[in-house]
This record gives C-alpha cells, sequence and structure tokens, in this order.
C-alpha cells in the first residue's frame, strides 16, 4: 500500500506500543518497510490519540488535521469474522482517500466520532505508566499492584490490558487474554470498534 | 520519614526529597518546581505566565517548604497515581488538556525512533497524507 500509493503524497507512519525495540524488531523485519516504522515503550503515542487497542488507524491529511480518527484496520482478512472488517474494502478507501481526495466522513461526522478521554482514564494511564517503570526496575509486585489498577480504572483500554501482559509474563494470546475477552464480550461489550462509516 | 522520592512526569526521572507521613507525599517545594516548572508563589502555583490559585492552603506545609504531592496534582487536573511504598509515583496529562488537544482535530506531533535509534517525528511529513498506524506484538 505504502509503495502504491506514496507517489500520491502518501506515507504509512506505523508505531509499535512495545516494551522494546526487540519486542517489535521481528514484526519490522518481516514486513521490511520502507516507511517510518517507529517503537514507542511509552504508549505516548497512545495517550496522544486516546488509543484504546491495536491495530488502530488515524487518517491526517497534508496540513495536520485528522479527517479519520481512530479506526480498526486490517491489511489482511485474518480477523473478519471477529471485527466485520474486509481488509479489500479498507484499502479502496485508503485509495479513494489517497489518490482522489475521498476521505468518507465530512468533518462534522470526524468531530463526532473522536473519542476523547475520561479523567479515569488519565489515571488509569498515569498507572500504567508507573507499573511500566516499576517493572522495568524488576520491582514486579509493585508493578502488578499498578498494573490492575490501571485495568480496573480503564477496562475499555486493551493497550493496557492487553499490552502489559508481556511486562507481567502473561502470553497475550494465551488463557489469560482469552479470559479478559470472552468476560468483556460476554458483558456485553464489543473488544473491536470499527467506526461507522 | 524522609526519603528519595521517585517522579516519573512529562518524559523525564527525577528524585526529590520527601517526607511520607502515612499515605501523603510531602515533597520539597524547589526539587518539585525543578521537576515540573510549577513553582509555589503568593498567588498560588505559577508556570511561565500561568498561575493556578490554591484552593486548598492544606497542600502547603505552614512554611510553604513542602507540597503535597497528591493535592498538589489536584490542583492542576492532572492524574497522579503514588506508591508509597517504593517510593515513587507517575504525574500524567489531565484529562481536560487531552481532550481539548483532541478536539480541535489537529494531529498531535511525537518524536519516536525507529530501529537503528533514528528519530522520527510526524511534523516532519507535512504536506503527504499519512495513515498513522499503531500496532504491537501482543
Amino acid at each position: 500500500m505504502h509503495a502504491e500509493l506514496s507517489p500520491y503524497g502518501f506515507t504509512v507512519i506505523s508505531v509499535a506500543l512495545d516494551r522494546s525495540a526487540d519486542d517489535a524488531r521481528p514484526w519490522i523485519e518481516r514486513a521490511a518497510p520502507t516507511h517510518p516504522s517507529l517503537i514507542d515503550t511509552t504508549w505516548a503515542v497512545a495517550d496522544l490519540y486516546d488509543i484504546v487497542n491495536v491495530p488502530t488507524v488515524v487518517w491526517i491529511d497534508e496540513s495536520g488535521r485528522v479527517v479519520r480518527p481512530n479506526d480498526v484496520f486490517y491489511a489482511t482478512d485474518t480477523y473478519r469474522a471477529m471485527t466485520g472488517i474486509d481488509s479489500a474494502a479498507a484499502l479502496e478507501r485508503v485509495r479513494a482517500w489517497v489518490r482522489d481526495g475521498v476521505v468518507g466522513l465530512d468533518a462534522t461526522d470526524a468531530a463526532e466520532l473522536r473519542t476523547v478521554p475520561s479523567a479515569e482514564h488519565q489515571l488509569a494511564r498515569a498507572e500504567f505508566g508507573l507499573a511500566r517503570w516499576l517493572a522495568s526496575r524488576g520491582r514486579s509486585e509493585a508493578a502488578e499492584r499498578h498494573f490492575l489498577r490501571a485495568g480496573e480504572l480503564a477496562p475499555h483500554d486493551f493497550t493496557i490490558r492487553r499490552g502489559s501482559m508481556p511486562m507481567r509474563g502473561i502470553d497475550p494470546r494465551g488463557p489469560a487474554f482469552i479470559e479478559m475477552v470472552v468476560d468483556w464480550m460476554g458483558a456485553g461489550n464489543t473488544y473491536y470498534k470499527p467506526l461507522p462509516k | 520519614m524522609a526519603a528519595a522520592f521517585t517522579l516519573l512526569s512529562d518524559g523525564e526521572v527525577a528524585s526529590l526529597d520527601a517526607v511520607i507521613d502515612g499515605e501523603r507525599v510531602l515533597v520539597d517545594a524547589g526539587d518539585l518546581a525543578r521537576a515540573t516548572g510549577w513553582v509555589l508563589k503568593p498567588e498560588g502555583l505559577c508556570r511561565d505566565a500561568l498561575c493556578v490559585p490554591l484552593r486548598d492552603p492544606s497542600i502547603a506545609t505552614a512554611d510553604r517548604s513542602r507540597l503535597d504531592l497528591a493535592g498538589f496534582a489536584a490542583a492542576l487536573q492532572r492524574p497522579v497515581a503514588i506508591d508509597v511504598e517504593e517510593p515513587a509515583a507517575f504525574l500524567g496529562v489531565a484529562a481536560a488538556e487531552r481532550g481539548e488537544q483532541l478536539r480541535g482535530m489537529q494531529a498531535p506531533d511525537f518524536t519516536l525512533p525507529d530501529l537503528d535509534g533514528r528519530k522520527h517525528s510526524l511534523s516532519e511529513q507535512r504536506g503527504k497524507k499519512v495513515l498513522l498506524l499503531a500496532y504491537a506484538s501482543w
């Protein structure tokens, strides 16, 4: 996609929410991207853009304006059944934007769909930040208290609830993750929230 | 009990002199000012041209040499995660500030490294359409 569309004045910037470059490395090397592929060990972009799960895409125009806020995006159909997202349709939408300037949302829609964090969510992010630092210093028990508190304060933020798992010695694809998602969805929540348009 | 207290804020790590009294963390006002830029003045807490009045005067000790960390954060409407045992705290960004920034619909700038450690900023791409993709190994 990047290679096809970059002649039209387009770039992808990919940001890995990972505790180290080593965690992100296999993904980046496999993709061998020609676009900036960055490592975000303090979840700075998650905080700035109120991102609560991955993969999330944000469309930013030439003037730095967010024209399409946080959306789910898959380049393959691996998760089509779970997310209802057709990757071919998603790619076609990106092409229409880059080649023809078609966003599919007007500015009012985009502003209405823009989420903002609550005070509780910001506290969750602070608890998560403290937990990450404690974990990096080997203070595992103290870190765990704050990881759990962060998850309680922002139960919809899977960049925290799942993103913390590697830092806590928990397999992010294992039984603890599955149980978390089953509980979440069983309570009537959605795990992925694609934009309605 | 006096302690070296770690404060994480705005991407920096600072060591502050603190007296811990139960759950209250009373940090040295000067150390806090150096770490956060917020100085305790008669008008309240001031940073650059902005002053925030202290509605709760008990946030500062009588001699104004120390500030209660939780009270300081509350005065600025910023979240703070405190661990009195470690002892350490993370001072986060106010929901009001984030909300205002996000509602403005201008993409917040950021600078992050690639695998080679080379730094890249979103603002370098001004003039191009950018698809910002957040993903993870998990």
